[in-house]
């Protein structure tokens, strides 16, 4: 697949603080890519420099192998994280206004269609649920047919059903051939919809791949979890990892048995021990030694 | 381009006129302070007693003649004499004297003060042993009315221009709109005009309901061409607005644009005659009056409006106000900024 995008050494350093260091990568045509990291790490200020909205203090950015210029902003849909709209237009009207201004057109129907907005399309933007919103705000994004689409955090803010409704979109829109750039500080949104992924903290990428080969690169098994209070004994000797402020200890384990049978001696009671795979909130922890929403 | 810009201009256009609000304010405001004003000078001139000096300089001679030390008349420098004969024919001097080599003056028969006025020049004439010529200029006063009507439609032009454009584009920009516009094709000059068009209808629309309304209810002068004052209101409409994107094009917080456009109105609206002419005023005022765009205005429309001028004699104010409108937007266009931060 045809490199989509790549971003080169990108720096930008605001007074007193270095918002994003050195940082590169490359997305390939048709995937979702996903940047993640806690709020902060300088996901949405990178992907601004990529979008062309916030201008870089050094470093560059290529479309299709091309400095982004006029085919980048045609070619591109971008979902801002916090977006006003016009008052008092309707769905409709706010959709025909973005479309208007590109010379390539999405037919504005199946859009609506697609975002699930037929039967908001006649009501004013001010009257949206925040569900609602990030639909139509989505919507906007693919008013253009872009190949190439920014998300910048979509679900936050929005209830479970919701940021599951608006994942399916997502999915849907990367089986229509086009590439995702997700921007999240939601590991599990991260690691269902995204096919590559890279970690951000305090301005540069500290991993980089696909989700699963990430972890299984970094955890060879199971994680245990047991409340603290559980426990009869010091775990010396075992590696673990404290939750202070869940009051849980994590065991990583690469024989559940023998594990269990080690703990068993260590621990009053484990009728509350839960046994689960790693996932990328383990292996952001351990990269940075910080929770991600600390 | 030109759909692009058609799509900001009409989107602008529906968010302003489904603001039931702000539409109201803009055309009501005008009306009744039209009405206000025709209740309490409706039958009215000025409570006082004007006479036209003609004179080389601007400061007025007042060692010339002893009739300038007649109290309770205000004496005015007039450098153009014919303009100042114009102004007696509508009542708005009651005299105009030339002492100087013609030995003249100019009184409108119709004009109640003027024939007061005569009197007094008269007998401080006669008691100088010297005599002076008389010529009678015929021709309707002025109602103030009248006179106000360009000032009052000009100022509600300003206001809507400035803090319309202005607050809107710092609106836009405050809450995030105007940099999900940047992330598409569209450039800040189509931004702009689009800004200026879409303005520039409304406020056109407005005042011209305005000014039918206003000449069908109190019978309002019009001696020149509706196509030549329209033409007025559009240019110098357009300055203002472009003005207001000055002031919009960097600015991130509402209540410093709110405080700017303040800045630019009141010297504006008490310098460029709105409610009051300059005619006495010092000639460093007057002139410092000519860089408001609204001075332009109202001078062209009252041209318009009370004399009859025609669009040659506006022209070289409709150049100055054009040359205003392309330097406003091209700093405006050059400077705009699209986000907050």
């Amino acid at each position: 697949m045809p490199i989509a995008l790549e971003a080169r050494h990108l720096v930008k350093v605001y007074p007193g603080i270095r918002a994003v260091d050195d940082v590169s990568f490359s997305v390939a045509e048709g995937i979702c890519f996903g940047l993640l990291g806690p709020n902060g790490a300088g996901k949405t200020t990178t992907v601004e420099i990529i979008e062309g909205v916030t201008p870089v203090t050094s470093g560059e950015v290529l479309y299709f192998g091309n400095p982004a210029g006029s085919r980048f902003r045609e070619e591109a849909g971008i979902q801002f994280q916090n977006t006003a709209l016009q008052d008092y237009l309707t769905v409709r009207e706010t959709l025909e206004m973005f479309r208007t201004l590109y010379d390539r057109k999405a037919d504005l129907d199946h859009i609506i269609a697609e975002c699930s907005l037929q039967e908001l399309v006649d009501r004013d933007n001010r009257k949206l649920s925040g569900g609602q919103r990030q639909r139509l705000l989505l919507a906007v994004a693919l008013v253009n047919q872009p190949r190439l689409v920014f998300l910048d955090e979509p679900t936050t803010g929005l209830d479970p059903q919701a940021r599951r409704n608006f994942w399916t979109l997502v999915q849907r829109i990367q089986n229509d051939g086009t590439t995702v750039i997700l921007t999240t500080h939601y590991m599990d949104e991260a690691h269902v919809l995204c096919d590559e992924i890279a970690i951000m903290d305090t301005g540069r990428i500290i991993a980089i791949g696909a989700p699963d080969a990430l972890l299984q690169e970094r955890y060879k098994g199971l994680i245990i979890e047991l409340p603290v209070a559980d426990l009869q004994a010091d775990l010396d000797g075992i590696e673990h990892r404290l939750i202070d402020n869940l009051g849980i200890v994590e065991i990583p384990s690469s024989d559940i048995n023998a594990s269990l049978n080690e703990l068993s001696t260590l621990a009053k009671d484990l009728n509350r021990i839960k046994i689960r795979q790693p996932n990328l909130e383990d292996l952001f922890l351990d990269l940075t030694g910080h929770t991600l929403r600390a | 381009m030109l759909q692009r810009i058609y799509a900001v201009f009409r989107a602008r256009n529906l968010e302003f006129l489904r603001d039931r609000g702000t539409l109201a304010w803009n055309v009501v405001l005008p009306i009744a302070l039209m009405f206000g004003l025709a209740t309490i000078f409706g039958g009215e001139g000025r409570n006082e007693y004007t006479v036209g000096i003609v004179q080389s300089g601007e400061a007025l001679d007042t060692v010339q003649h002893p009739f300038l030390d007649t109290r309770y008349i205000r004496f005015v420098a007039v450098v153009d004499r014919d303009d100042a004969i114009l102004k007696v024919a509508r009542h708005q001097l009651d005299l105009l004297v030339d002492f100087g080599d013609s030995q003249q003056y100019w009184i409108n028969p119709d004009s109640p003060k003027g024939y007061f006025v005569e009197f007094a020049l008269l007998q401080s004439v006669s008691a100088t042993g010297r005599s002076i010529d008389k010529a009678q200029i015929s021709g309707d006063a002025v109602r103030y009315v009248d006179w106000v009507l360009p000032g009052i439609l000009g100022m509600n032009m300003m206001f809507s221009s400035l803090f319309g454009v202005g607050y809107v584009v710092v609106r836009y920009r405050k809450n995030g709109f105007l940099k999900r516009l940047r992330a598409t094709p569209l450039s800040a000059l189509e931004f702009i005009i689009a800004q200026v068009a879409s303005r520039l209808i409304l406020i056109t629309t407005i005042t011209s309901i305005v000014f039918m309304g206003t000449k069908y209810l109190l019978d309002t002068t019009m001696e020149g061409s509706y196509i030549t004052l329209l033409l007025v209101a559009v240019v110098g409409t357009i300055s203002m607005i472009s003005l207001g994107l000055v002031v919009a094009a960097r600015v991130t917080s509402e209540e410093l644009a709110g405080g700017l456009v303040n800045v630019i109105t009141w010297p504006m609206m008490l310098m460029s005659g709105v409610w009051f002419s300059l005619e006495g005023a010092g000639s460093f005022v007057q002139n410092a009056a000519k860089i408001f765009p609204l001075t332009h205005v109202l001078d062209s429309a009252r041209a318009v409006m009370l004399d009859g001028a025609g669009l040659l004699d506006v022209a070289p104010r409709l150049i100055a106000l054009s040359i205003m409108s392309v330097a406003f937007l091209g700093f405006g266009a050059a400077t705009f900024r699209w986000r907050a931060d």
